[in-house]
């Protein structure tokens, strides 16, 4: 194996405040009651801000302004709300290093992630809604068709930015205005997205960051001046959600969690498929939705496989998220190690064979190492429950069809991967797996023009392409 | 030697639960007396148990893979075949919904209106995945396409309008593949009854279109809570509470939810949202090359 030396990205371009205050209506506000928390970088447990945990008073406030706004906003003509996304798209591409960096130092994830997948693609999401600003009634839902209002917006800590684009270009595009709630582990991102509104002269109350935990997206949740929640994240959120939202007449969206099945058959370009299966479970350290959590593999190549796998794992590279060499960053938080830790142990106690590469971890920070199971059976934990983490579990199969009874024997139905030489197998197999993504001889790839949503427990409502307006629109 | 009755006794039918394309009785026995709007007795139809509802659910999941895997071609020719039915039945059907109170000449419209509601569904069976769907232009060397796909099965709470009403909320959930339990309205469920025997002499798979009868309140919440239902449509729930209790209740699997809006006009345009509620997005993706 070659030797890397150390390749670490500058964090001189990131000017982090000691402490951050709540964006409402423009301008940086204090709360009303609530309390300073830090914020941390889990490669490394350093306190790098802190922020304020916003109050139901804040959540109040919030959404008065955004409620004062959409008048104004809602009246723009489409062809301004674009020029204002359009702004906003290339100030991101103009300070994605420093967007990058941030992200990566609050997250835990690479920076070759962060800096080649999330940013481009969070400019790119901006650049493709701003342009439907002003074409909203050749989009198939009548010749006017009209905004929501006052949209909640929940996100997760997995792709902070880039779930912040998810959520706020298209209703800013479809001329709502925003109240959105990052998550607590990863506030920095979005609070520098606000100086990015405030840099593109946004009209003020238009976006709203609001930071903090579970009380805070609840307080956005049940506040009943707000028209629409969407929401990404757990499916055990996202079924509380529903239920208070019931009977409010709140419109709903929700991205929650998966199990994919990543389903390799013997025909398989073999080398295509482990850089599949390895960008599929161990890309963002697994902390991804859609990840392929659940390797299924033809019985007659499973050995072949598995052994290219491992050693493919050998040479993957853990440690200083900053560093450009770095393949496995940090996990987010200790409370997410935790439960990756819980469900592993899980997998040894019922059966399951686990096998990491050697693999030196840090002595500060929140880590875990690339991980596989085999000899998991449909029954496992390991097979059923979210890991979140950078956890593969191996399940065989004999025949196409047993391939597809075992892919959607889930509750989730998110995403989907297929590898194999035949076209017509692909699609068959695509036509019967219950799930909103299925990538086919390729994993995990996003795209502002290519609807993404998942079916039965993965949640409802699509984000991304035409599809994505839907959502935002009063249709 | 007996005298022949000059006046024949009619034979009256009986009105049964509609399940896996077969007509049982409710298994708990149980039946309701159903009258005409004056109130004078029209028959005791079958009182559905939550035992009902489940058997229901399991038949309708058991004919969702031939359903759904069916071309959108078949769907469309089996909703002609069923407006085909339905329109042999005029009469029938008008004189059920005399029963029901409904005046003979708007009864008529409403018949001829259920029929070519059916006609124009069947003729989206192959045309909504072109308005729905979309060729994703991405940023690199990837095929991507969206196509519509059916959410599951699919609970229907009905609306009180017999027929029109009934015709206009199970037509747009079958037509795209997917199967339904459908809770007939309470008051007068007998052409639901009726419809049923339509559906079974349409090519309809059994299993596809399952109708209970019996008390919205109480079927209602089996359904909205039963873990293999994908979605409920609670169009005919007209209290206000119970369409909430349904709404939570559905949350456990986060089914997909058409809430009541009260006071929907039968006769009007449906547009395409009682399709598009029932249906999931699917984006499959492929590297292009050589």
């Amino acid at each position: 194996m070659f030797e890397y030396a150390p390749a670490p990205e500058s964090r001189a371009v990131v000017d982090i405040r000691p402490s951050y205050r709540l964006f409402v209506g423009g301008e940086w506000t204090d709360s009303q009651g609530g309390t300073a928390h830090k914020t941390v970088n889990p490669a490394s447990e350093e306190a790098l801000s802190e922020v304020v945990w916003a109050t139901e008073a804040d959540v109040d406030r919030a959404v008065g302004a955004a409620r004062k706004a959409f008048g104004v906003w809602s009246a723009l003509p489409g062809s301004e709300r674009a020029k204002y996304l359009f702004r906003i798209a290339r100030i991101i591409q103009e300070r994605s290093r420093e967007l990058a960096v941030l992200e990566t130092l609050d997250n835990g994830k690479p920076i070759r992630e962060s800096r080649d997948v999330d940013l481009p693609l969070v400019a790119a999401h901006f650049f493709y809604y701003a342009g439907w600003a002003d074409k909203l009634g050749h989009a198939g839902y009548g010749p006017d068709p009209r905004p929501l209002g006052v949209a909640g917006q929940i996100i997760p800590w997995n792709f902070p930015l880039l779930m912040l684009a998810w959520k706020i270009a298209p209703a800013l595009a479809c001329g709502n205005t925003v109240v959105l709630k990052p998550a607590e582990t990863t506030p920095l991102t979005a609070l520098l997205f606000a100086e990015i509104c405030q840099q593109a002269d946004l009209p003020p109350g238009v976006v709203n960051i609001v930071t903090g935990a579970g009380e805070t997206g609840a307080a956005l949740v049940n506040h009943p001046d707000v028209n629409k929640i969407a929401f990404t994240g757990s499916t055990e959120v996202g079924r509380q959600i529903a239920r208070s939202v019931a009977g409010s007449g709140k419109r709903l969206t929700l991205e929650l969690g998966g199990k994919a099945a990543n389903i390799v058959f013997d025909d398989a370009a073999l080398d295509q498929a482990v850089e599949g299966v390895v960008n599929g479970i161990f890309f963002n350290q697994g902390h991804v939705c859609c990840a392929g959590s659940r390797l299924l593999v033809q019985e007659s190549v499973a050995e072949e496989l598995l052994e290219a796998l491992k050693r493919r794992l050998t040479t993957l590279r853990l440690g200083d998220p900053l560093d450009k060499n770095t393949d496995i960053g940090a996990i987010n938080s200790a409370a997410q190690l935790a439960k990756i830790r819980e469900l592993s142990e899980a997998g040894e106690a019922e059966g399951a064979e686990r096998w990491s590469p050697a693999c030196p971890l840090p002595e500060r920070g929140y880590w875990f190492p690339p991980t596989i199971f085999t000899g998991v059976a449909q029954s496992h934990r390991i097979a059923r429950e979210e890991v979140f983490g950078p956890v593969l579990s191996v399940l065989t199969f004999r025949t196409p069809a047993e391939a597809v009874e075992k892919a959607n024997n889930t509750p989730y139905g998110l995403s989907a991967g297929v590898w194999t030489e035949k076209g017509s197998r692909i699609l068959w197999m695509a036509d019967r797996l219950r799930a909103g993504v299925v990538w086919a001889n390729t994993f995990n790839r996003f795209d502002p023009t290519s609807p993404f949503g998942g079916y039965k427990e993965s949640g409802y409502g699509r984000e991304g392409g035409r599809h994505g307006l839907e959502a935002y629109l009063d249709v | 030697m007996s005298k022949t009755d000059p006046v024949r006794l009619a034979v009256r039918k009986t009105y049964k639960l509609y399940i896996g394309g077969a007509f049982p009785r409710s298994e708990s026995g149980r039946s309701y007396p159903v009258t005409s709007s004056k109130g004078d007795f029209l028959a005791n139809a079958a009182k559905a148990s939550r035992k009902d509802a489940r058997d229901a659910v399991s038949a309708a999941r058991r004919a969702f893979p031939g359903w759904s895997g069916a071309t959108p071609y078949n769907r469309g020719q089996i909703l002609y075949r069923v407006a085909e039915m339905l329109e042999g039945r005029r009469a029938q059907f008008v004189a059920e919904l005399v029963d029901a109170g409904t005046g003979r000449a708007e009864a008529g419209r409403n018949v001829d209106a259920a029929v070519d509601r059916l006609v124009w569904y069947a003729g989206w069976s192959d045309k909504i995945t072109s308005i729905v769907g979309a060729a994703n232009p991405v940023a690199g060397p990837y095929f991507n396409l969206s196509t519509p796909e059916p959410t599951g099965v699919v609970a229907v709470v009905a609306p009180e309008d017999p027929l029109l009403g009934l015709v206009s909320v199970v037509a747009p959930v079958i037509v795209t593949g997917n199967t339904c339990v459908v809770v007939a309205g309470e008051r007068a469920p007998l052409p639901a009854v009726t419809l049923a025997e339509v559906l079974a002499t349409s090519d309809l798979p059994g299993g596809v279109v399952n109708i209970l009868t019996g008390s919205t309140a109480e079927i209602a919440p089996w359904l909205a809570s039963h873990m293999d239902v994908n979605a409920i449509d609670l169009t005919g729930v007209t209290d206000a509470e119970l369409a909430v209790a349904c709404e939570e209740a559905a949350a456990e699997n986060l089914k997909r939810v058409l809430r009541p809006t009260g006071g929907t006009d039968w006769s009007a345009d449906p547009g395409t949202r009682r399709m598009t509620t029932f249906l999931e997005t699917k984006t499959v993706w492929h590297p292009t090359g050589v």
